[in-house]
């Protein structure tokens, strides 16, 4: 009993299936080929001549199209689908049937002049990254580099660590360089003939920014005004010591060499002018001389006091 | 045809495009049809070539007033005479690889001639004459909107064992298919073409396909008759030399589809790929550890010795 209500059950679900089916199969003896991604369908079956002219040909037509489009319909309906904005659409595959073109395929194009030229140098594309120069950080690049070399004073820089490419520029720097760490503080370093001289050396002069920190330029303004108002002298001891020291070592030297230089040219047969002469000329020298000697008297007499 | 490096070099980037899309291309543009008649035409030859201009729109280009000198195109292309030029001159024109036209005289009425180019030369040309026609106006129902895809059916066994009606499907289907898109709105697909070959002549009709509700997802067609309905006689035929077909159908390298090495499928539809080696030492080759099946030395070794010869004991008891 159990098995045949199975069977009954079985045989029912595949009548409801048929059924809806049904609506949707179609009879035919040879089935169809079909191309969808063109939307054809080719039915090469037999077409029943007699049935033709009996029936009117509209009529037959229509129900031989019919069945025709429900079999390419099925087929299409088989692709898979996908929902693009709200609306199905059905996926179609590529197209089977071979057909002409309408021009024939492009031909390759000639290279270019600079194809041509990059082939035989063999230079290749190189991509560029997108990366874009920043100028605010192009300062801040420069800054910390003049900071780095800065701190690096004791070390040799500015072309002495021969980097990959120098240029000319940084060749006659290093140079320079060279020149002046020599004993003597490069005072005795001959020039080649052709050698240019060094360009730049010296003290670089820093400037306040023109529009810069408003407070430190009045306070260095007001102090400005405050040292001209001031009625004492700005004395440098030290500096004012050495120079009298210096004055009075003049004065000794000069009083002795006037002397002894009258002395001798007492007992000689020079002329007023000639001694006038030699006396400025004498004096002339004994006071350069007294100039010449003086820090070195004066140091001299710092010393023995 | 003015092309971009020869006669004119384009101005501005708006005609460069122009030209550029004109010039031959690895995958084509929807073939351009025009649609002309001769000196002498008939009304149903004019109201035929309308019907077919408003079934091809907005890809068709439909010459309502030329007047052709040449009335060789009555003493038609057999062997081909200047008609071409001249086709060929407004192909070039127009940038297109078909071409329909229609002529009326007492040797052959209703005549329409459907043609393709390629490289703006005649690749196949098909002469049908029309016996009945009812145009697009006569059969009152309401259309379908302009340049939909249609469905084209192909119904008979000479579209498969006579070898011009093997053309004219070729022809027939270059010249109706519209665009080759890669999805197809479900709703949309309304517009079905059917062309029987039966006893030498050749039906065509115009559906409207109704998509009704069926118990599954698969809808059931009802169809609808629309627009202009032709029943034609193939007439005269000239078709290219095979070579020149051949030439014709050369695709690009490009577009080949490129094929992956090493993987293949069996009769089930498994994927199977293959993976290429060096030669291995089987000897060294890297196993699961198995801790328990290593061995033991010392007093382990001696355990094991004495209990296997207890229990040799045991049995001989």
């Amino acid at each position: 009993m159990a098995a045949c209500s199975i069977e009954d059950v079985l045989a029912k679900a595949e009548q409801d299936e048929a059924e809806k089916l049904r609506s949707i199969t179609v009879q035919k003896e040879l089935d169809l080929e079909f191309d969808i991604g063109n939307l054809v369908a080719y039915d090469k079956n037999r077409i029943d001549i007699r049935q033709f002219r009996e029936q009117k040909k509209d009529d037959f037509l229509r129900s031989l199209a019919r069945d025709n489009t429900q079999l390419l319909i099925n087929e299409i309906w088989k692709h898979p689908t996908e929902r693009v904005e709200e609306v199905i659409v059905v996926k179609l595959p590529e197209p089977t049937t071979a057909l002409p073109r309408e021009k024939p395929p492009p031909k390759p194009r000639p290279p270019t002049k600079w194809e041509e030229f990059a082939k035989l140098k063999g230079i290749q594309k190189k991509k560029k990254t997108n990366l874009v120069w920043d100028d605010v950080a192009k300062n801040e690049l420069h800054r910390l580099r003049n900071i780095a070399r800065a701190q690096k004073i004791k070390v040799p820089g500015v072309g002495l660590t021969p980097t990959a490419q120098q240029s000319t520029t940084d060749l006659s720097r290093a140079v320079n360089v060279a020149k002046v760490s020599t004993a003597s503080a490069g005072k005795f370093q001959d020039r080649l003939p052709k050698e240019k001289a060094p360009r730049n050396t010296g003290k670089k002069r820093k400037f306040q920014p023109v529009i810069g920190n408003f407070s430190s330029e009045k306070q260095r303004q007001l102090d400005l005004l405050k040292v001209m108002d001031s009625k004492k002298p700005r004395l440098d001891v030290n500096k004012a010591v050495n120079k009298q020291m210096r004055e009075d070592d003049r004065e000794e030297s000069a009083a002795k060499f006037r002397k002894g230089g009258k002395k001798g040219r007492k007992g000689g047969n020079f002329s007023g002018k000639g001694k006038g002469g030699k006396g400025k000329g004498g004096g002339g020298k004994g006071r350069a001389g007294g100039k010449g000697q003086g820090p070195p008297g004066g140091k001299k007499g710092a010393g023995k006091r | 045809m003015k092309q971009k490096e020869g006669v004119i070099k384009p101005k501005t980037k708006r005609a460069k495009r122009f030209l550029d899309n004109r010039a031959p291309k690895l995958t084509e543009n929807v073939k351009n049809a025009m649609i002309m008649k001769g000196g002498n035409t008939s009304m149903t030859v004019t109201q035929a070539l309308k019907d077919i201009y408003a079934l091809k729109k907005p890809s068709a280009v439909l010459y309502k007033n030329i007047t052709l000198k040449y009335n060789i195109f009555i003493a038609l292309p057999f062997p081909i005479t200047n008609i071409f030029c001249l086709q060929e001159f407004f192909s070039k024109k127009t940038d297109s690889s078909l071409f329909l036209f229609g002529s009326h005289n007492k040797k052959r009425p209703n005549n329409l001639i459907f043609g393709r180019l390629f490289d703006f030369h005649v690749l196949d040309m098909i002469e049908l004459g029309i016996e009945k026609y009812n145009s697009l106006s006569a059969i009152k129902n309401s259309k379908c909107p302009e340049g939909t895809k249609p469905m084209l059916v192909f119904a008979g066994e000479a579209f498969d064992h006579d070898d011009d009606h093997k053309r004219l499907k070729s022809l027939l289907t270059d010249f109706f298919r519209g665009p080759v898109v890669p999805s197809v709105r479900l709703a949309g697909l309304e517009h079905v073409l059917h062309f029987t070959a039966l006893e030498g002549k050749i039906y065509m009709r115009s559906y409207r396909s109704l998509l009704k509700k069926s118990g599954c997802r698969t809808p059931r067609i009802e169809l609808e008759e629309i627009g202009p309905s032709f029943d034609f006689v193939l007439r005269r035929t000239h078709l290219a030399s095979d070579d020149l077909y051949k030439t014709a159908h050369r695709q690009p390298k490009a577009l080949k589809p490129k094929k992956k090495k090493n993987i293949s499928h069996d009769t089930f539809g498994t994927k199977f790929g293959r993976l290429h080696m060096q030669k291995q030492d089987l000897a060294k080759l890297q196993t699961r550890k198995m801790k328990g099946l290593r061995k033991r030395r010392g007093p382990a070794a001696a355990a094991e010795g004495e209990t296997s010869s207890k229990t040799a004991k045991v049995e001989v008891e």
